[in-house]
């Protein structure tokens, strides 16, 4: 999502100008903070202004959010962000319009309004922090949570199906699909940075750390030790490999499924090339799909980056139309449209 | 109410027009008609020539349309629609056969294009139905050809102008009964309940608002119906406060019409958004609100429900926000296309907590666009939700509507906060979103875009004044006494009641919303026969005129009319300390005049 340059002066900001005075209240130690520092840090580079900026979350540990920006904000209800948003964003197109939701707020209470703000293509920059767990109510199983975990909720294990954050936003057709990880500044900032380029709705899914109540969900992808062999990282215009050296990649089987193989084996010409670009939405749904768990090989970057018209530029087009044919809107003759008669005295 | 069957000589226009007569008289209605026949007997079938007609004018008490233009016209081909047409009034509900709409059909009638592909039934509000084809199927279940089903299609009309106008169909099916043999019987039964049903599944909509005063003062006139009526005033309040119109809206009858209608403004720069449920058209309109725009929302019960949240939050935030509610018979599904005013507790108290908000209510169809208005005036004067009750009567109903001269409407913009509000202890220049205006105690607005008043606003309680979150047990204290107090206070800025009628009379009428239209006419019979009635009615429920308790009390008997059971009677009642007494329908219909006229002399007995 960009902001159109309304004028040639690019504000200079620091973080600083993004840093609002409000003491951060999460749990030390929480993922959220290193996603709130990625994003303050980021917001200079963008040259974009603070007032220019609206961030919009549901409610949720991750939708405290907003508080923390020195921009204009709106912490609302859980689960309508994005419905909200679309009305801020479909009202001024001339704003950058972020929102920040959690699994549970975006995908439970909040689905339908995601997906239709996905479909719609929105001018929003929809960042999800998914950290498998509703966090503020303290430790419930979310619609992203594992079959089979224990939780206050599910003392027996979870027996729901979950979620694919990313497989849901593709389904409904997203223009921009990413994911990252809260562990990596700068992957994060570099995803961000081209969601918010994207004109149109950008979904992000943020693998987040909840170490409270799901500490370490994500280790064994996006820990230290486990990324090289583990994280996948996809780039644009270049064969699908990850691992030491590269030594294991992806291939479209003759079933049309999509598969790790070892690249000694197979060639690196038979590695599926990367591009998100591409205007169906298939393959990144079949690579959002590759991993089914936390603990394979996981495809991080994006995914999807295709052009779909801007609903709130099409929104304002319509209205420019009609302007231009009916001249502006006149209440005195709006009042005589249905035809009139005179009543003598 | 005046109805007109058009349709070609051998479509039994004649036989229906007089069921559906027949039907009303039983219903104890006054009634008149007006067979038309064909002037040629033998003109040829699908021309303007052949077409018959049958019209009949309906009425259920002695206020009665002037002149007898047909309020609905039932058009079975093109030739009726071309020799009909000019009697249909305005805004008039056009029900046309559109399997009889072919070439050759166009052709015949005289029509060079398709009236129902271009702009010129716009004035109508037009039904196309494909009765020849929906007759054929129901019939064929019965081993009826295609063609001999066409003879039934008159009895498809007669059951959905049955549904429409709430007649009982026993008889219709008594008189098909004794009337008709084997098939041919079954076949017009079976399209006479598929008509009858379609009304029902199609949530077709239409009990007239019916009285129109004999004599109207001298002015320039249009006629208008409740919604349309309420849709410009939407424009027209966008345009007095300079302020873009967003309304987020979910289809619901019958509160779709306004969505309809807004949608055709854009070039008023009214952005119309069709979300993918309640919650969301709240939602976006608030987001809107946020903005800068006049945020709206429209629905009917069940949606009202939904936006519950949402008009929490707009309490919470101090947002100017509009909703409006065009009831219609519950709960649940209810009865969606007849009329209810059972809504004012919801909207009065349907949020959690202590979330207190204006009502304004609607009274007539014209009324509606001036309701529009002083919605939207309180809503940005005090940056609150207000929500605007309506109903199906109102909606659906029109009236002559005297236009009101676009220059004296009122201006309602209010500013934008452009400056910082505060300075703090170390001088430096602050803005605080929850500085109150000491008159109106209303918030700042300060939209995106202003540079220097970046703030956050959301569900959780702030300190008043900075808005910074607070859980400070005195602050919440505060804060939930000033929201109060600042609804509260509207009762300064809103019009004082007024008695009409006899000030000094045994029994006064309290009403509000549509009602007005059966207890003016109560009133007028009442005291035409020397009784003396007074009548109150209310166009604003929450807060109510600071007049009203000592009004109410000089009255030994307090009438409060309602189409629920009994809502604002036990608001006035808790409020004021007075013995007012319930008058209640609740049956999807309107009161009539005798009926509260049987009211106030049961009162008085
Ligand atoms: C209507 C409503 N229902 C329930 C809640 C309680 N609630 C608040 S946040 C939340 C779940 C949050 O989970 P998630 O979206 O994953 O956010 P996290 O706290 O994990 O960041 C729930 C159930 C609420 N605030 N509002
Ligand atoms: S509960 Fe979990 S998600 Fe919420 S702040 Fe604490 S660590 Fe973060
Ligand atoms: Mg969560």
């Amino acid at each position: 999502m960009n902001v159109p340059a309304s004028d040639t002066m690019i504000p200079v900001t620091s973080k600083k100008d993004w840093t609002s005075d409000q003491e951060v209240r999460w749990c030390p130690g929480c993922g959220d903070y290193g996603i709130l520092l990625a994003v303050q840090m980021l917001m200079p580079e963008l040259g974009v202004a603070p007032e220019n900026t609206v961030f919009v979350s549901g409610i949720g540990c991750s939708s405290r959010f907003p508080y923390y920006m020195n921009t204009y904000g709106m912490h609302s209800i859980h689960g309508r962000a994005p419905a909200i948003a679309t009305g801020i964003a479909v009202a001024r197109p001339d704003l950058d319009v972020w929102v920040i939701t959690g699994d549970g707020d975006a995908l439970s209470i909040g689905g339908n309004h995601l997906i239709h703000a996905l479909r719609r293509n929105v001018n929003l920059t929809i960042l999800l922090f998914n950290n498998r767990i509703y966090g503020l109510t303290k430790g419930q199983y979310s619609p992203t949570s594992e079959e089979g975990k224990v939780t206050k909720s599910t003392p027996m294990g979870s027996i729901d199906h979950p979620f694919n954050p990313l497989a849901v936003a593709l389904g409904a057709e997203a223009s921009f699909v990413a994911r990252t990880h809260d562990l990596d500044r700068k992957h994060m900032m570099n995803v961000f940075r081209a969601a918010h380029a994207h004109r149109g709705a950008s979904f992000v899914e943020i693998l987040q750390n909840c170490n409270v109540f799901n500490d370490g969900a994500f280790d064994d992808v996006t820990g230290r030790q486990a990324r090289e062999e583990m994280m996948i990282d996809l780039k644009p215009g270049e064969p699908i490999r990850f691992g030491v050296d590269g030594h294991s990649g992806v291939v479209m089987g003759s079933d049309g499924q999509l598969r790790i193989v070892q690249v000694a084996d197979v060639g690196v010409d038979a590695l599926l090339v990367h591009d998100p670009s591409r205007a169906d939405p298939g393959l990144a749904f079949a690579l959002a799909r590759l991993s089914h768990d936390d603990h394979s090989p996981t495809p991080f970057g994006i995914f999807r980056d295709v052009d779909r018209g801007d609903y709130g530029q099409m929104v304002g087009a319509q209205l420019a139309a009609a302007s231009e044919k009916k001249g502006p809107g006149d209440l005195t003759s709006l009042l005589r449209s249905n035809g009139t008669w005179i009543v003598g005295s | 109410m005046v109805v007109r069957f058009a349709g070609d000589s051998g479509d039994g226009m004649q036989l229906t027009g007089d069921r559906f007569t027949s039907a009303s008289a039983l219903f104890g209605n006054d009634l008149s008609t007006f067979p038309d026949y064909p002037a040629e007997i033998r003109a040829p079938a699908g021309t303007v020539n052949g077409v018959s007609s049958f019209q009949v004018h309906i009425s259920d008490h002695d206020i009665t349309t002037p002149g007898d233009e047909p309020d609905v016209l039932i058009a079975m081909n093109p030739a009726a629609l071309q020799a009909d047409l000019h009697r249909l009034g305005q805004h008039g509900l056009l029900i046309v056969n559109s399997d009889a709409f072919e070439a050759r059909d166009l052709e015949k009638a005289g029509y060079a294009t398709n009236p129902l592909l271009d702009e010129s039934l716009s004035q109508y509000r037009v039904v196309e139905i494909p009765m020849t084809s929906l007759t054929q199927k129901a019939t064929e279940p019965l081993g009826v050809k295609s063609r001999d089903a066409e003879r039934s299609k008159n009895f498809f009309a007669l059951g959905l102008v049955s549904w429409l106008y709430s007649r009982p169909t026993e008889p219709t099916v008594a008189w098909v009964e004794s009337r008709f043999k084997d098939l041919v019987k079954e076949s017009n039964l079976a399209a006479f309940r598929a008509g009858y049903n379609f009304g029902e599944t199609s949530e077709l909509f239409d009990h007239p608002y019916q009285v129109k005063p004999a004599t109207l003062p001298a002015g320039e006139y249009t006629n208008i119906s409740g919604n349309v009526a309420l849709a410009w005033g939407l424009v027209a309040a966008g345009q007095l406060a300079k302020l873009p119109v967003f309304l987020g809206s979910y289809p619901i009858t019958p509160a779709s019409d306004i969505l309809h209608e807004l949608s055709k403004h854009k070039h008023f720069g009214v952005r119309t958004v069709q979300a993918e449920d309640e919650i969301a058209a709240a939602g976006m309109a608030l987001g809107a609100a946020f903005a800068g725009h006049l945020g709206v929302t429209t629905t009917s019960g069940p949606g009202l429900a939904l936006k519950s949240e949402t008009l929490s939050l707009a309490v919470s935030l101090e947002l100017p926000f509009l909703l409006v509610d065009i009831q219609r018979g519950g709960p649940s599904t209810g009865l969606p296309t007849k009329t209810e005013a059972a809504d004012l507790n919801i909207a009065m108290y349907g949020r959690h907590a202590e979330a207190p908000l204006p009502i304004v209510a609607a009274y007539s169809p014209g009324n509606c666009f001036d309701a529009a208005i002083e919605a939207a005036r309180i809503a940005l004067k005090y940056r609150t939700p207000v929500i605007l009750l309506s109903d199906g009567y109102l909606a659906n109903g029109s009236e002559p509507w005297l236009l009101p001269d676009a220059a004296s409407l009122p201006d309602i913009s209010v500013p934008f906060a452009t400056e910082t509000n505060h300075v703090a202890d170390d001088g430096t220049k602050e803005f605080w979103p929850y500085q109150r205006d000491p008159e109106t105690l209303a918030r700042p607005w300060a939209i995106p875009g202003t540079p220097g008043l970046m703030h956050r606003v959301g569900g959780i309680e702030k300190e008043d004044g900075t808005g910074n979150i607070s859980y400070d047990p005195a602050n919440h204290s505060t804060m939930v006494h000033l929201r109060a107090a600042k609804i509260a206070g509207i009762a300064d800025d809103i019009p004082l009641a007024t008695v009409v009628g006899d000030a000094d009379a045994e029994v006064c009428l309290l009403g509000w919303g549509s009602t007005w239209a059966a207890i003016d006419a109560a009133v007028q019979r009442t005291r035409r026969e020397g009784t003396k009635v007074a009548w109150i009615h209310l166009t604003h429920l929450n807060p109510l005129p600071r007049n009203l308790g000592d009004l109410l009390r000089t009255f030994p008997h307090i009438l409060v009319p309602e189409l629920n059971l009994g809502q604002l009677c036990r608001i006035v009642r808790a409020e004021y300390l007075v013995d007012a007494k319930p008058v209640t329908k609740v049956q999807g219909l309107p009161f009539s005049a005798a009926e509260l006229e049987s009211a106030i002399k049961e009162v008085l007995s």
